[in-house]
């Protein structure tokens, strides 16, 4: 039995009024007088957007391997709290998720942990080498039901190993998605080439690296009619080649990340390795390219890129630091603060690019575990209730991810998620994370119960 | 001034300041004992994470000549090459009371990590950082240019005859890798800041992308710079042979191609002014951007540069231990 809820209230995509009544998984009714099960319990949404539970396509989740830096379940509790209620976890894990055996396992534990639903990307090429395609095949028919491939941190650079994945993965209605990053124009890179690279003398990461490998890719993806997806776009260059690719036909979607939205490369003229980064935070005239792509549909959806550290990668000169920055529990209030609150995005555009298209790249939008539905009756209770109004600053060690390598420190920023539900069972209430497990052992868990017997069985 | 980590940081005032200071140490050390007793008792770590005999030499006659005691840490043979972090050396120097590091490191903004990390409270020199800055090499190429070409006589070196001025009018022409070069770039700001006029003389390949909006000029073509600006210094970077190879970049097809393109020779150093001086900050590779005939040739000033070097570094650790300019900087810069 599990509880029901009636969110009163509740601005659906930040347009109709109403209240949603989620029992069984689904929700069951929308509507104004709603019949309600006695046991119901009231969340007032007064002044509250519904927005259908964010997908994040791009996720580090870093298990196994790098458990200091975060865990699946840590991960997935810092998921829950900014709205999410999918994940795609990357593949550059130890072992690499290259094999069905990983993936699965992946996605076994991130149903244990029960925050949000764990979607394992599967590395392109064996242990992210770029030499020899991984057995897709195997992890695409896997528990896991990998549909997105990426060797992400690293570029499939070999333009015949990039169509041979292209082509590879349509068997199973799979993607590739492409980290662009030439690697010989980006040898010992450190920050974007330009200005302040010149001046401080860190080591450039030229926009050409990144668009000469999207401008590849999309020609690839044209010539052997396969889809493509561009992950963490960050130069306006890049955005121009995907717009002429859409219009030219080709199956492509593109991402960016909040950080790409907001910060630029001049916060690296202190030298803090909090704001190391890969790709690298660009010019503010790549920042005024990527929100309005963004804006225009140009790119797709945005993505975190969430990467966690352990403070001791981050704690030192730059070119030893590590790259990458948290992001799953800014991400909405980040997409807020530049897009909507400026105008350039509505909520259901908020709706659209954080989660139905994402879910749709990823093929999450069917099957038992859909994400990125629509806010009908009938459809699955995945949904997130966010303040608009509120305010809050930035403390990284109050968050739930283990790692405070937060680029937003003390940052005040707009938004904040006040409940999140996976399947209606509430993961994020009053503003605070639930443990889905804390109200009894597992077995009681209807959504664990296949899970359960596994665990029971010969395994 | 807290630190010297960039030639950026320093105003017009500090950057005079600091050659007066030089000037008054230089006068200081024609005496047969030249030791001053003004930082006694204080201590300067000398904190190397790349081999540099010359700078670290140079920062250890300088502090010692100031009776201050020198401990000398390098990577080498230290706990840094078995993976220390540069955040562990730094408490490790604070617990042993440092009271200045000076930090000579490959990663560019080592020395501002170390400085604002608040791992340590001493003040900090940047003896040189990565592709970064190195900014005594800057001031002791600044008070040598001052010295010979602002002495008020020309023709006549004179650091007495200097003091108080800055650089204005005067045209420095930057010759070879500036892409990796921190010398260039603490000179181009420091003789910006001092009122010269810099002209960075590369080929393409060793000239950072995002240079536009350096305070300087930029020409590809050594023969035309010469002839055209007629400089009064021309200041030689080193160039490293391994950047030719693919492995080390491709940045030029030969050193001979170089050399006939790029390189200080007799014939070039006729198209300059007969006061220009020669300046190159060491170490030379004779051959490849200097002929032996142009780094001997009496207009030469390269081992002045060392002996300038030493006077500039002990006003820079006098500025930052002893707290105050040895001098008041003056407003008149003539």
């Amino acid at each position: 039995m599990t509880t029901s809820y009636l969110l009163t209230g509740a601005s659906v995509l930040g347009e109709q009024v109403t209240d949603l009544l989620l029992a069984d998984g689904v929700i069951a009714a929308i509507g104004q007088d709603l019949t309600v099960p006695a046991d119901a319990v009231v969340v007032d949404a007064r002044g509250l957007v519904a927005l259908p539970g964010l997908v994040d396509l791009h996720t580090h989740l870093r298990e196994p391997g790098r458990e200091d830096a975060e865990t699946i379940a840590t991960g997935t509790r810092a998921a829950a709290a900014g709205g999410f209620t999918a994940v795609h976890a990357m593949a550059n894990t130890s072992p690499t998720q290259d094999t069905a055996g990983v993936v699965e396992q992946v996605w076994r534990r991130g149903r244990e942990a029960g925050f949000a639903d764990v979607r394992p990307v599967g590395a392109v090429t064996v242990g992210l080498k770029g030499e020899q395609l991984a057995e897709l095949g195997a992890m695409a028919d896997s528990a896991a039901q990998v549909r997105v491939f990426s060797d992400d941190g690293l570029c499939v650079w070999d333009p015949v190993l990039m169509r041979r994945a292209l082509e590879y993965v349509k068997a199973f209605d799979g993607v590739v998605a492409q980290h662009a990053q030439e690697p010989r124009l980006t040898a010992g890179a450190q920050m974007h080439e330009g200005t302040v690279s010149s001046e401080i003398g860190l080591a450039g990461w030229p926009a050409v690296a990144e668009e000469a490998i999207i401008a590849r890719d999309v020609l690839l993806a044209e010539h052997v009619g396969s889809r493509l997806h561009v992950c963490h776009l960050s130069t306006a260059g890049s955005v121009e080649i995907i717009r002429w690719a859409k219009q030219r036909g080709i199956d492509v979607t593109a991402e960016v990340t909040p950080h790409h939205l907001l910060l630029t490369d001049e916060l690296a003229r202190g030298y803090d390795p909090i704001y190391k980064v890969n790709p690298p935070l660009r010019t503010q005239a790549d920042v005024d390219a990527v929100r309005e792509g963004l804006a225009d549909g140009t790119i797709d959806i945005v993505a975190t890129d969430h990467a966690p550290h352990p403070r001791e990668d981050k704690d030192g000169e730059w070119a030893s630091a590590a790259f990458g920055m948290t992001g799953l529990e800014t991400a909405l209030s980040v997409v807020q603060a530049t897009m909507v609150d400026t105008g350039r995005l509505t909520w259901a555009d908020v709706a659209r690019v954080l989660s139905f298209a994402p879910a749709r790249i990823g093929r999450a939008d069917s099957g038992p575990r859909a994400q990125g539905r629509p806010l009908e009756a009938g459809e699955p209770a995945n949904l997130t209730l966010v303040d608009p109004a509120a305010r809050r600053t930035v403390v990284p060690e109050q968050q739930q991810t283990a790692s405070v390598n937060s680029p937003l420190r003390g940052r005040e920023l707009p938004g904040q998620v006040r409940a999140t539900f996976l399947r209606g069972r509430a993961t994020v209430l009053d503003g605070k994370v639930v443990d889905p497990l804390a109200a009894g052992p597992v077995a009681v868990d209807p959504e664990n119960a296949d899970i359960t017997a596994r665990a029971g069985g010969a395994r | 001034m807290k630190h010297l980590l960039s030639t950026a940081d320093l105003s017009l005032d500090e950057a005079v300041g600091l050659l007066d200071t030089a000037a008054q140490m230089a006068a200081t050390q024609d005496r047969e004992i030249k030791k001053l007793p003004t930082l006694r008792g204080r201590t300067v770590v000398n904190l190397f994470f790349e081999d540099s005999t010359r700078t670290r030499i140079s920062f250890e006659a300088a502090a010692k000549r100031l009776s201050a005691d020198v401990i000398n840490f390098s990577a080498k043979g230290s706990s840094v090459s078995k993976g220390e972090s540069l955040k562990d050396t730094a408490l490790t120097l604070k617990a042993m009371g440092a009271d200045a590091v000076v930090i000579r490191h490959q990663a560019s903004g080592a020395a501002y990590t170390l400085a604002n990390a608040d791992w340590l409270d001493a003040p900090v020199v940047n003896a040189g950082d990565g592709t970064h800055q190195h900014p005594t090499q800057a001031l002791l190429d600044a008070y040598t240019l001052r010295r010979h070409l602002r002495s008020g006589t020309p023709g006549v070196a004179d650091s007495a005859g200097a003091v108080g001025k800055d650089l204005s009018g005067v045209k420095v022409a930057i010759v070879g890798d500036v892409l990796h070069s921190r010398v260039a770039r603490a000179n181009v700001w420091l003789l910006h800041t001092l009122g010269a006029h810099v002209t960075l003389v590369a080929p393409p390949t060793l000239v950072p992308v995002g240079v536009g909006s350096w305070p300087c000029d930029v020409s590809f073509h050594l023969d035309d710079a010469l002839r055209d600006v007629q400089p009064d210094a021309v200041m030689m970077l080193r160039v490293q042979r391994e950047r030719m190879s693919s492995a080390g970049g491709g940045f030029f097809p030969s050193p001979l191609e170089y050399s006939r393109l790029y390189g200080l020779d007799a014939r070039r150093l006729a198209m300059v002014p007969d006061h220009a001086i020669v300046m190159h900050p060491g170490p030379m590779n004779r051959g490849l951007e200097i002929s032996a005939d142009a780094a001997d040739h009496p207009r030469s000033v390269i081992v002045e540069q060392v002996a300038n070097g030493v006077a500039v570094r002990m006003a820079v650790l006098y500025t930052l231990l002893a707290g105050e300019p040895a001098v008041p900087a003056t407003n008149e810069r003539s």
